[in-house]
């Protein structure tokens, strides 16, 4: 399926009790975490809250569940491993199964598959469904235009990304006014730019007016539909659906804590979101704490440049603690990255901007103490660069501290370029 | 000269009386921005005394709603320190008002609220900067926003950039030289002001003689940005792009860095800028270096 998303972002915390007035604990300038991808069963569901035509199924996790889902549906069915990523299809994650017997063996086939790094671990079997045309439809955030798109092409049931690169006339992408949004008669436009047979434009522009009741009713910044089916008796039906819910509104969406996804694929990932921390894993051996999307992004390229040196190390996470950077987010970064068996060194990066590094020293000194307190030792090098409001001061605080002996392993480096490659050339000899 | 703002620039607050507007407005007041009021619905009436570290204490009266606070003080620009939640309703508030810039500091709006703003605002007669930026920075002259103002004072080099603290880093490194305006334009799927926007502005000011832009990865803003220094900009531009090393389908912190298959990389952004005669640096410093060169050969 194509990846055509931008999404929002959310502070899940997000806690304001009367309008206008913050509590001062609130840290709501600090950068959000979380993007809500729906499997597609559960884009399904939302789909047919609002009324769009589609078959829910039922969902299971076994071939013996999935051997009496099949009875229960009765005829041939489909099984379809429940991933969010594209490909499915390819890599054998959906198939045919004539009778339960089948339904379960194809879904002991399925299930534990490795789907682009994505194990398989639910099914949806759904009855099958006897398809006449297949067509291609979704509704997005277009970032360039700063409005909404809708993409569709009525040659669909393929990857879209291939169509629009083999034979761009055959997609249409219509532009929609957030602030006129999507009627029938803008719903016609776009069944027709798409080249939607004439024969089902009247069922399609019903079910594109209830998609975007879902994109806006449920703050989705993708809704995607491939494909969007004619059945043999004239219906059009979403066989498929992809949903990327907007995090940022989950305030006035407490139905969608349900779709929140406990398991990250990646244990640190999860350890990591445990704690609230705005947290990537990567591969490499350095490991990067730092404040603000950008800054920490930058730290990260600029510790690849610096590590070419030195036997190509690389950053092992994207860590942004956010403006605040206190003593309890210092520790529980610091907790995530020393626990990376790949990570050799670690390397924090702060501009004090609003927060005066001064609190930044402290909630570093504050963090090593909290650890040590709970018997886990930082025994990694780190390597610090403060730079910006109050550096002479958070610069003086680590000095005094490495010297008392409460910081065993750390350095500081003046510049962000110097650091990195210190942390680095650390790394290396880490490694070895 | 600026671009956006300057020392005659009014500024309202709108959440003033919350605790992130209430602790900015201070810093703002103490960069020696012009503060005509805040407002806060409920709370119209009241007045707020800031205290400052030497000279005389300002009290800043707070209205109702922007329009009063138009009305009364002439204000032309309004900071929105708003809650996510409520931020769309105070962004239409003051495009309602006629404000001319609006500039919104709230992270975490959603994006169909954001898009509903943004439309409306078009509609409008506003401009708006931001969501979930640091806000915009005439050094020396006025400071609507968080940017922290003694990082650097007033010179002739503009900056435009997607990232807070990347913004408080170049300033830094290019402080011997200041800043005629150096505006956050935010890491959000949608934002009201683009680096386009920025780079036009800063094209015609005639205070400022060269121009830094900071992208990151995600979308194509840069890509566009390019094309249009290759049509309309003539003065010197050195960019510089975060996001190198980001893998694939992982946002990085900003909601809207994120790569997806093969668009919006850095490694594209970089290639499209270099296409168009910018010089790209591959870290912040060396970006400051370039920047530093230019200055010193005008």
């Amino acid at each position: 399926m194509a990846s055509l998303a931008t999404t929002g972002r959310v502070d899940p915390r997000c806690p304001f009790q009367s309008p206008y007035d913050a509590t001062p604990e609130t840290d709501w300038l600090r950068e959000g975490i979380g993007l809500v991808d729906l499997m597609e069963y559960q884009a399904k569901s939302v789909f047919a809250k609002h009324g769009v035509r589609t078959t829910v199924g039922e969902v299971v996790t076994t071939p013996e569940e999935a051997r009496a889902a099949a009875e229960r549906i009765g005829g041939k069915v489909v099984v379809k491993a429940q991933v969010k990523t594209g490909g499915r299809g390819k890599a054998g994650g959906v198939k045919l199964a004539d009778n339960p017997d089948d339904a379960e063996a194809k879904a002991r086939e399925i299930l534990g598959l490795d789907i682009k790094g994505h194990i398989v671990k639910t099914l949806n079997i759904v009855p099958a469904a006897s398809i006449a045309d297949e067509y291609y439809f979704s509704f997005l955030v277009d970032r360039a235009n700063r409005s909404y798109l809708s993409i569709a092409s009525a040659a669909g049931g393929v990857e879209i990304e291939e169509v629009a690169h083999t034979n761009p006339e055959a997609v249409a992408k219509v532009s929609i006014d957030p602030a006129t949004g999507v009627d029938e008669a803008k719903a016609r436009e776009i069944a027709e730019a798409a080249k939607f047979p004439p024969d089902v434009v009247d069922a399609a522009v019903e079910q594109i007016v209830k998609l975007y009741e879902v994109f806006i009713a449920e703050d989705a910044s993708l809704v995607e539909v491939n494909p969007l089916v004619k059945l043999s008796d004239g219906a059009v039906e979403a066989l498929d659906g992809k949903v990327t819910l907007d995090g940022n509104a989950d305030f006035r969406h407490p139905d969608h804590a349900e779709f929140a996804d406990p398991s990250a694929d990646d244990p640190l990932e999860a350890k990591a979101k445990e704690k609230d921390l705005n947290y990537v894993k990567l591969d490499g051996s350095v490991g990067i704490i730092g404040n603000g999307a950008g800054l920490v992004m930058s730290t990260l390229d600029v510790v690849a440049y610096a590590g070419e040196e030195f036997g190509g190390q690389r950053p092992a996470n994207f860590l942004d603690i956010g403006g605040g950077a206190n003593a309890d987010v210092m520790a529980a970064g610091l907790e995530v990255i020393i626990s990376d068996a790949q990570v050799e060194s670690v390397f924090v990066n702060v501009f004090g901007g609003i927060t005066a590094c001064d609190a930044v020293a402290n909630g570093i000194v504050q963090a090593f103490e909290l650890l040590a307190s709970r018997d886990e030792h930082v025994d990694k090098p780190l390597v610090v660069r403060l730079d910006g409001n109050n550096a002479e001061e958070g610069r003086r605080i680590l000095s005094e501290a490495a010297a008392a002996g409460t910081l065993p392993g750390l350095e500081q480096v003046d510049t962000m370029d110097g650091a990195a490659k210190r942390a680095a050339e650390l790394a290396a000899a880490g490694a070895k | 000269m600026s671009i956006f703002l300057n020392k005659d620039s009014k500024v309202s607050v709108q959440g003033m009386t919350g605790a992130e507007g209430t602790r900015h407005t201070k810093r703002m007041l103490a960069s020696g921005t012009n503060i005509v009021g805040g407002v806060t619905p409920g709370k119209g009436g009241q007045t707020v005394t800031f205290s400052a570290f030497d000279g005389p204490d300002t009290t800043v009266p707070v209205y109702g709603a922007v329009a009063e606070a138009v009305e009364a003080t002439g204000a032309n620009v309004t900071v929105v320190f708003v809650p996510p939640k409520f931020a769309k309703g105070a962004v239409f508030e003051a495009v309602d008002a006629g404000v001319p810039l609006v500039v919104v500091i709230t992270e975490g709006i959603p994006v169909h609220d954001t898009a509903a703003f943004f439309a409306h605002a078009q509609a409008g007669t506003s401009r708006v900067i931001g969501p979930n930026c640091p806000g915009i920075i005439t050094p020396g002259e006025s400071n609507a926003g968080i940017i922290p103002a003694d990082i650097a004072g007033p010179g002739r080099i503009g900056l435009v950039s997607k990232s807070g603290t990347l913004t408080y880093q170049m300033m830094y490194e290019l402080r011997d030289f200041g800043f005629s305006t150096a505006i956050g334009i935010g890491g959000d799927p949608i934002i009201g002001t683009t680096h386009i926007d920025a780079l036009e502005a800063f094209q015609a000011d005639p205070d400022t003689d060269a121009i830094v832009m900071i992208g990151e990865i995600g979308g194509d803003a840069e890509e566009r940005a390019a094309a249009f220094i290759k049509e309309n900009v003539t003065k010197p531009v050195v960019g510089y792009v975060a996001g190198f090393t980001a893998p694939e389908g992982k946002t990085m912190g900003h909601a809207g860095a994120i790569v997806s298959g093969s668009s919006g990389t850095a490694a594209a952004k970089q290639e499209a800028l270099e296409a168009v005669g910018v010089k790209v640096g591959k870290t912040p410093s060396e970006t400051a270096r370039l920047m530093r060169e230019i200055m010193q050969s005008l």
